[in-house]
């Protein structure tokens, strides 16, 4: 009972990070219907430009955390306005395609700059000590992720409610062209979508590099995203938000059951086969929107 | 050379080498393709690249491809699955060669376990598409991954395993030389056989479902049936590719198939066309060579960068996604559309207007 307990409180810290890249991928998906399959290229990124920051050059981690976002919100501006927006009106295929170009670019460069080595933050930001929460055994790095995540998770939340910007994203979610004639510059909100997406990504970067270091691997994350949002449902970024939290769980809980048969490395597909259950037996989510379609 | 196309027939229309100069011309390829593995030994000396291995690979990707572009480029279902799928062909043909079956037995056989494969992951296509279908097909692809890595009693894991040479009726296709003419009997196969679906009433339908596939099943065409059976002749396709791959290298490991194989493939159809059946070829061979004829600078800039090998693999990675992006956003319809308008241009010229 306290493994699986155990197991559920590190699933969920990983979860609110997969929470936060999904809330994301969603919000890109929402408002520009494009789906990024680079969505785990910029948690590399993010990871590695604030790990670079901090490690090598010295800055305190603070403007390292802080610079890091900017530099998040740039790319995420640049790429929109160099290559996603050329491909407003094209076949799905294309769109889907470009995104997946950009992760292979995206990848690769990080690869040639900062090699392929596990780097870790030194010193290290966060301590490892254990800290007990009643009969579960949780380190300190976990629980400033799962802040962090939610902090952002919440602010975030709290912009698309109740700011004008957020509020203006949402109308062209909609509706784009009623939102169009209402004033809101389309382009405007679609560029502030991918730097949104690309920033919180960039966090979500940081705050795993910090639990387990650096590498390549951290791409794999934009691939979690995935089961996510399809459990939630593609539009929904509350159900993003309770899809990586799930995803995180059930992850680690059937990794740690089903490795002894199926010899290993469950934890990587696991999600995926969850996903595909998902696809047969409610497509849309949890709260997707039914797509209804009329002749 | 014919300066424009007069036709009096629909039959004449429709027929796949509409002119006596492309009935030459295709007569003159075809010899040029028998002849050249005599002239191969020659030629790869002054190019300084193995020629006859590359272009047995070429052959090989092409059947691939071409039943990638009937799915994506016909029937308009994208598939990120299809590097898995070819896996499951060449794991068919390892098993079962082990076994003792023979090459033609074994080949079909692996063709049909891969459309079974496809087929049952082409099963949540009915109600999903584009973006979704997108996702299951990632999901099978990393999912079959990981069962061809860690099934180590079926596949060998990552010790790979070995696969004897093709044979057939005492003929063993040993050499690169041999091979040639069978992985060539195959592509050719494939080609014709696409190019000739695609006129039929089932290519038709295929289309009709990638356009507008509302208004296809109103007319009666239908849908599950038609994009189960896609999925079902693309993979199948694949899974020969993978058969014939597996026969070809000898040794197959599950570091082949990855998503990496599955990307390389829909790129090969974007950069070549898609919906063309000259656009899967284009796309093979640009996709194939390059990474042979980035090698030649690569090796000459050892000396002024020497970590560059260290680094090709990302470069190379880095340049065919640049590649792709280019393709999409300036190129599209991809570079069988580019020769057509070459070729046109040729035709009316000097009197282009």
């Amino acid at each position: 009972m306290q493994d699986f307990l155990q197991l559920i409180v590190t699933g969920l810290v990983i979860g609110s990070v997969y929470a936060l890249v999904a809330m994301g991928f969603a919000l890109i998906y929402k408002s520009t219907s494009i789906i990024n399959f680079a969505q785990g290229e910029f948690v590399l990124v993010g990871g590695y430009v604030c790990w670079w920051l901090y490690t090598s050059l010295h800055v305190p981690i603070i403007w390292a955390f802080l610079l890091t976002m900017v530099i998040a919100v740039f790319m995420g501006l640049i790429l929109e306005r160099l290559m996603l927006r050329p491909m407003i009106g094209e076949p799905i295929i294309s769109v889907i395609m470009i995104t997946i170009a950009l992760a292979m670019v995206l990848k690769s460069m990080v690869t040639i700059l900062w090699g392929t080595m596990i780097e870790v933050f030194t010193p290290p930001i966060f301590s490892q000590q254990a800290i007990h929460l009643g009969p579960v055994l949780v380190s300190e790095v976990y629980l400033w992720t799962f802040g962090f995540a939610f902090l952002f998770l919440g602010v975030f939340a709290a912009f698309f409610k109740f700011t004008r910007v957020g509020i203006s994203m949402r109308a062209v979610a909609d509706d784009q062209q009623v939102a169009q004639s209402m004033g809101i510059s389309v382009k405007r909100v679609f560029a502030i979508s991918w730097s949104i997406g690309a920033l919180v990504s960039a966090v979500g970067g940081i705050l795993v590099g910090n639990i387990n270091g650096i590498n390549i691997a951290l791409a794999d994350f934009g691939l979690k995203v995935f089961p996510a949002v399809i459990l939630g449902g593609l539009e929904s970024i509350a159900g993003a938000i309770i899809g990586g939290l799930t995803i995180g769980v059930l992850e680690n809980i059937m990794g740690s059951y089903l490795d002894i048969y199926l010899g290993g490395g469950v934890k990587e597909i696991a999600p995926f086969i969850v996903l595909i259950m998902i696809l047969m037996i409610k497509p849309y989510g949890l709260f997707g929107i039914k797509e209804i379609e009329r002749v | 050379m014919p300066c424009g196309l007069f036709f009096e027939k629909y039959a004449k229309d429709e027929a796949i080498f509409p002119t006596l100069w492309l009935k030459l011309w295709m007569v003159a390829l075809g010899v040029a393709l028998l002849i050249f593995p005599w002239f191969a030994q020659i030629l790869s000396d002054l190019m300084g690249i193995n020629l006859l291995n590359l272009f047995n690979l070429i052959l090989i990707y092409i059947v691939g491809a071409h039943g990638l572009n009937l799915l994506t480029g016909y029937t308009g279902q994208i598939s990120l699955g299809h590097g898995a799928f070819m896996g499951v062909g060449a794991y068919t043909v390892g098993i079962l060669a082990n076994l003792g079956w023979p090459f033609w037995l074994a080949l079909p056989a692996a063709g049909l376990m891969a459309a079974a494969v496809g087929m049952i992951f082409g099963i949540p296509s009915l109600r999903l598409r584009g973006l979704y279908l997108a996702i299951a097909t990632m999901a099978a692809q990393f999912i079959l991954d990981y069962a061809m890595r860690n099934w180590t009693a079926l596949t060998g894991g990552s010790s790979g395993l070995t696969v004897p040479q093709a044979e057939l009726a005492g003929f063993s296709f040993d050499s690169d030389f041999r091979f040639y003419f069978l992985a060539l009997a195959f592509a050719a196969g494939a080609t014709m056989y696409l190019k000739n679906l695609s006129r039929t009433r089932t290519g038709r339908a295929f289309v009709a479902v990638r356009d507008r596939y509302l208004s296809a099943e109103v007319i009666g065409v239908n849908l599950f049936k038609y994009r189960i059976m896609s999925f079902g002749i693309s993979s199948f396709m694949v899974g020969i590719a993978g058969g014939l791959w597996a026969y070809y290298i000898t040794i197959i490991s599950d570091e082949h198939f990855t998503m990496w194989l599955s990307v390389q493939y829909l790129a090969m159809i974007i950069v070549g066309g898609m919906g063309s059946v000259l656009g899967s070829i284009f796309g093979v061979v640009f996709m194939v060579t390059l990474p042979e004829i980035l090698l030649i600078p690569a090796e000459a800039m050892t000396n002024v960068f020497p970590h560059i090998f260290g680094i090709f693999a990302s470069l190379r990675e880095l340049l065919f996604g640049l590649i792709v992006i280019a393709f999409l956003i300036f190129e599209p319809d991809g570079l069988a559309a580019r020769w057509h308008t070459v070729r046109a241009y040729w035709k009316l010229w000097p009197f282009s207007y």
